[in-house]
């Protein structure tokens, strides 16, 4: 049976298109979820989409933070559901302390809409183990809030958890360097474009996977990111057994 | 019953972190051939009215949105300002 994956759509969301789409090329049935919805019709696992939820007034994701569907999304995490954000996505779970960290405006002061190259840094998560090998992964970004910040005790925690999942890197696959490197669109700490919770199931990126699953879309670098996701929530559904379908 | 209370949350970058726009405000100001200043933060006000007992209970609402809300604690400091007493009583027919 193929596994039902929701996309959830916030008011001024505008990248759901595009996750439903990847989604499907990733062998999942896509499934839209409202903002205002209480439950996650029973889906396996959860993508909040990029875009500008709630014209990311006040800042960026922390009004869709307190919609309906994102205390049903918390409860999934905290069940060990997987969650990926893409972008606003990302925004939205760090707001919601689902995430480590912060999203800040670019240090370049401008919205950076480009092709940037990231890499996993790990090839064991939820969200990575697709990828096969460690390489260069081109796909786009497209956001004005995204230079990743956290104090350096908690990005020295994040990486003795192994919980920095991608860094923005340059063609040959060098980690980017600060604010001056063109590689990292934002000035980034430590070239952050990904992390992890500390449990592993729930992940945000800035960087736009689900626009780079097809070739004639410039790039199919992001499907292996889309692909280990989808997977993962597979398996756990499959493992969870006929009970959590009865739950629908 | 209950009274307007005024209040004024003032948002502002934490020490220490990263502000852009501090930065290029800051940048511009040799364009208006100024000197000598420095250390440029840019924040956000909000201005809101609680109904509330009394100003104590208003200003605890207050409090707990600037926490919850209105600022992120990771990277933003926030104070909490009344501004102007109850204007008018609940109870009132407004004028």
């Amino acid at each position: 049976m193929t596994v039902r994956i929701g996309v959830v759509v916030f008011p001024g969301s505008n990248r759901d298109i595009d996750a439903l789409n990847a989604l499907e090329v990733a062998g999942a049935e896509p499934v839209p979820l409202w903002h205002d919805d209480v439950d996650l019709a029973g889906v396996a696992g959860v993508l909040l989409p990029g875009g500008f939820a709630y014209g990311d007034y006040l800042r960026a994701g922390v009004i869709a933070r307190f919609s309906p569907v994102m205390r049903a999304v918390a409860g999934f995490a905290a069940d060990g559901g997987h969650v990926l954000g893409i972008c606003n996505g990302f925004q939205v779970l760090t707001e919601a302390h689902l995430l480590p960290g912060a999203l800040l405006r670019n240090r370049g002061l401008r919205f950076v809409s480009r092709e940037v190259a990231i890499a996993a840094e790990r090839l064991d998560t939820p969200f990575t183990h697709a990828l096969g090998a460690r390489r260069a992964l081109r796909m786009p970004v497209a956001h004005g809030e995204g230079c990743f910040f956290a104090d350096d005790t908690t990005l020295d925690e994040l990486e003795a958890n192994g919980q920095v999942l991608f860094r923005y890197v340059t063609a040959d696959g060098v980690r980017a360097g600060g604010e001056e490197d063109r590689a990292n669109p934002n000035g980034s700490l430590r070239a952050i474009a990904g992390v992890m919770n500390a449990a592993g199931n729930v992940a945000g990126l800035m960087p736009h996977p689900e626009t780079a699953v097809e070739a004639v879309l410039g790039s199919d670098d992001g499907l292996g990111i889309i692909a280990s996701f989808v997977a993962s929530a597979a398996e756990r559904e499959r493992a969870a057994g006929p009970a959590l379908v009865a739950t629908r | 019953m209950t009274s307007d209370f005024r209040f004024a949350v003032n948002v502002s970058p934490k020490p220490g972190i990263l502000d852009p726009q501090g930065r290029a405000v800051e940048g511009s100001l040799g364009h208006l051939g100024i000197d000598g200043v420095s250390a440029v933060r840019v924040g956000r006000r909000i201005e809101l009215t609680v109904a509330a007992p009394d100003e104590e209970a208003a200003r605890a609402i207050v409090e707990r949105l600037a926490g919850e809300l209105l600022s992120n604690p990771l990277i933003e400091a926030y104070q909490v300002e009344p501004i102007g007493a109850a204007s008018s009583t609940r109870s009132e027919v407004p004028a």
